[in-house]
């Protein structure tokens, strides 16, 4: 990097004058919100002082705290699921298929991913209904007598789930995969190493990294979205998000959501922390 | 031989499943939007447009489609402008606490948009800032800044600046090197930031859904249609936002990836 400039014209203003509408929009419409959402989860819905009141509630309320434990499972299952399927399909993509083929085949992969995530999760309830594709296909087939129960429950919204990141895992493996070079997989043979022990010993350990930050972004994206399991799980189980707008929605308490809200960032918060070890080997 | 062919054989029929399970709701969503009785569930009754003619004249539907138009484009326009600004003025210039002020910049990215929202519902509603589409836009700002402003950050290189220094050298001004300069070599970024937020936006749902009430965007009148159950009507627009998305992707790749043909 050679010299920067110290913006001379302006009288040094400059940098200040392109930098500053970005920061301040972001300290106006993100910094303010937060603190605003902090001062107002110390008041109470129906009034008085400031108290950790909203607080105490949600740690003594199993029904609350319930909500957390099923976002921490769902998530984590989640999670688990969608590394599980999507690795060995992202290293088909990039291992055995032609290269020449390989780009229309990842595109086809995750072309439902541009579809809108409200008609995608809809699109899960089609097939999961009662009368829907898979009890139906059941019945016919005579594997079951009766329609089962697959909407509104759990499983729907971890299907709806390992289906979204599924495709966003398959795509940030597969990134990772092509990067690696291809004089690993040489040496390692060269050195007497197998298919299978090269991959165990070798390609794993060199996409580990890669998989932990996919992981991270499932957790964060999985753990604050609202649509999915109120679209496919129904009220049956509550997950945070849920929870939250339940509050604004029906009675319109806003300290509750606020302190709830900041409750679920601080469990964002200590994830990143629990794995920023491994976040920071990728950026290296 | 036989374990190579094997391995093909249980790789092939895997990535099948994989495909299957990806495309089935999809295929799903698309097919029974041609349904012609009342219900989106087997059997198939088709093909009829009767759901595409019902959406097309329903008001709500088609006053929503400007809406989601215009926020995901003046926000992401903005996003891009706010970002490209930064981007620049970090890359270039000595700035005092440049990692910190960079750190804030990309921090939101971090934060779930079910908080986002909320924290700006909470700010609006203490300050008596009504709910409309202009906050459901700032909002929409607040998610692709950080987008935009890494993306731009990134492509700042050392060669730029050297063409950005002889035009000064020859003369032009600050806001010539920007306009002049800077925006045309980093144009494929620039159209890159606009396009991802753009897509973020027109999909955004629960920001939208927070701090909006009356004009609308679409994700939240397809949410208000879910009410109605399975309805194949909530196919048929479904599978137009489907469409328009596609022709989104396909403008991108056609634009970015196109390879020289030599």
């Amino acid at each position: 990097m050679t010299e920067k400039a110290r913006g001379s014209t302006f009288g040094g203003l400059l940098p200040w004058l392109v930098v500053s509408p970005a920061v301040l929009w972001t300290l106006a419409f993100f910094a303010a919100p937060f603190i605003a959402m902090a001062v107002v989860s110390l008041t109470l819905h129906e009034g008085g002082g400031f108290s950790f009141a909203n607080y105490q509630q949600f740690f003594s309320n199993p029904s609350y705290y319930q909500a957390l434990v099923n976002s921490l499972e769902v998530t984590l299952i989640v999670t688990v699921i969608s590394i599980l399927l999507a690795y060995p399909f992202a290293w088909i993509l990039a291992e055995q298929i032609p290269e020449k083929w390989q780009r229309l085949a990842l595109i086809l992969a995750v072309l439902p991913f541009w579809t809108s995530y409200v008609v995608r999760s809809y699109s899960w309830l089609l097939v999961l209904a009662e009368k829907g594709v898979v009890n139906n296909t059941l019945l016919q087939l005579g594997l079951i007598a009766e329609p089962i129960q697959l909407a509104n429950t759990r499983f729907a919204t971890v299907v709806g789930f390992v289906h979204f990141f599924v495709m966003l895992l398959t795509l940030t493996i597969f990134a990772n995969l092509k990067q690696l070079s291809p004089s690993y997989r040489k040496a390692a043979a060269d050195l007497g190493a197998g298919p299978v022990s090269t991959f165990l010993h070798v390609i794993l350990p060199l996409t580990f990294p890669g998989i932990m930050v996919g992981a991270f972004l499932t957790f964060v994206l999985a753990i604050g979205d609202y649509i999915t399991p109120q679209i496919l799980g129904g009220n049956n189980e509550l997950l945070m998000p849920q929870l939250i707008m339940l509050q604004i929605g029906r009675r319109g308490d806003f300290p509750l959501a606020s302190a709830l809200s900041i409750l679920l960032m601080a469990v964002v918060t200590m994830a990143y922390l629990a794995s920023a070890r491994w976040l920071k080997i990728e950026r290296a | 031989m036989t374990m190579r062919s094997g391995i093909r054989l249980a790789t092939s029929i895997y990535a099948i499943l994989i495909y299957g399970f990806i495309f089935l709701p999809v295929a799903t969503l698309v097919l029974f939007s041609f349904q012609a009785t009342l219900f989106p569930i087997p059997p198939f009754t088709g093909p009829s447009l009767r759901w595409y003619q019902a959406v097309l004249s329903d008001d709500r539907l088609t006053s929503a489609l400007p809406n989601s138009l215009f926020v995901a484009v003046i926000s992401s326009a903005m996003a891009t402008l706010l970002g490209f600004l930064a981007a620049w003025g970090f890359a270039r210039f000595r700035v005092p606490a440049s990692a910190v002020l960079r750190g804030l910049i990309t921090l939101p990215l971090t934060v779930s948009y079910l908080i986002i929202g909320m924290g700006l519902l909470v700010l609006f509603n203490g300050l008596g800032f009504p709910k409309s589409l202009t906050a459901a836009g700032i909002g929409h700002v607040v998610i692709n800044l950080p987008l935009c402003f890494a993306i731009l950050y990134s492509q700042m290189g050392e060669h730029q600046a050297n063409i950005e220094r002889a035009a000064r050298d020859l003369g032009a001004r600050e806001w010539q090197v920007l306009l002049l300069v800077t925006a045309p070599m980093l144009w494929p970024a620039l159209f890159a930031s606009f396009f991802l937020s753009m897509t973020f936006s027109w999909d955004e749902f629960v920001i939208s859904f927070l701090l909006t009430r009356f004009d609308t965007t679409l994700p939240v009148e397809i949410w208000n249609l879910l009410r109605s159950g399975l309805n194949p009507k909530t196919n048929a627009i479904g599978s137009l936002v489907f469409l328009v998305s596609i022709a989104f992707v396909l403008l991108f790749e056609l634009a970015l990836f196109r390879k020289p043909r030599s």
